[in-house]
């Protein structure tokens, strides 16, 4: 159910910026809206996303409603060594997703 | 004389009834606010000065459908430990709630740039902060037009 797609490249040079591009499942419930009936639907959303690099984070993202169902995002960290990268997702009633990927620096 | 007073009666009673229809349209929507989007980023910032520019906000100027709105913002960074990003918030004037995201970087993120895709509730402009190491914010700002609101509607 909670998929998570990463798009990591698999090998790059020492000290080359990449690009990270994550998108997790997940329908982002705004909390603002009702069902036919009028009762509000509860919120359900991801409150933040990390990236960290061989243990050490580099990139974080705090979110809110606004954000689109199906989180999509796109940053970049600097090549230093070979090594892990680990994603984590946490939200609303303990939704908690983690995945890693790869990666070789020549 | 009694036709003039009824007529002047009933248009009291429709005025009244005009009035109530009118604020109650004003109270209805539970909305963010421009003011309450200066509120948002004065939480933010502080008592720092916000300052336009430096930083690159993309975002499509039509959106056909505003649950999903592709963003990109960028700032142009060295990004080294003396002299980086710490983060980038983004907010909205009329969605129901200011705050979009916050995004934090370090010297490690080699690159202050993101993209994300996002929901807008109504045609609105949406502003992007950047803090800087040095404590500085500098700010962007784009207007999309929506043609289907996100949140009211279903997609």
């Amino acid at each position: 159910m909670a998929g998570a797609l990463i798009n990591v490249p698999e090998r790059a040079k020492r000290g080359e910026v990449i690009e990270i591009k994550t998108l997790v499942s997940h329908p982002m419930e705004t909390g603002y809206r009702r069902t036919q009936l009028g009762a509000p639907i509860p919120r359900d959303i991801i409150r933040l996303f990390v990236c960290a690099y061989n243990g050490t984070e580099v990139f974080r993202a705090e979110l809110h409603p606004a954000i689109a169902a199906n989180p999509f995002i796109v940053f970049s960290t600097i090549a230093i060594e070979s090594g892990t990268l680990t994603f984590h997702w946490t939200g609303d009633n303990g939704f908690s997703v983690t995945e890693s990927a790869a990666l070789t620096v020549v | 004389m009694d036709e003039a007073s009824s007529r002047r009666e009933f248009l009291r009673v429709i005025g009244a009834a005009a009035a109530g229809a009118v604020s109650l349209v004003a109270v209805e929507p539970a909305r963010a606010t421009p003011a309450a989007m200066q509120q948002a980023i004065a939480q933010v910032a502080g008592a720092a000065r916000v300052n336009p520019g430096r930083v690159k906000l993309e975002l499509p100027p039509l959106s056909e459908n505003g649950n999903l709105v592709p963003l990109a913002v960028s700032v142009e960074s060295p990004m080294t430990a003396a002299d980086h990003v710490r983060a980038i918030h983004v907010f909205t004037e009329k969605n129901p709630q200011p705050e979009v995201a916050s995004f934090r970087f370090g010297p490690r993120a080699g690159r202050a740039s993101v993209a994300t895709r996002i929901r807008l509730a109504d045609t609105q402009s949406v502003t992007a902060i950047a803090e800087l190491s040095d404590g500085s914010f500098w700010s962007a700002t784009a207007a999309v037009v929506v043609t289907l609101a996100a949140c009211l509607e279903d997609a």
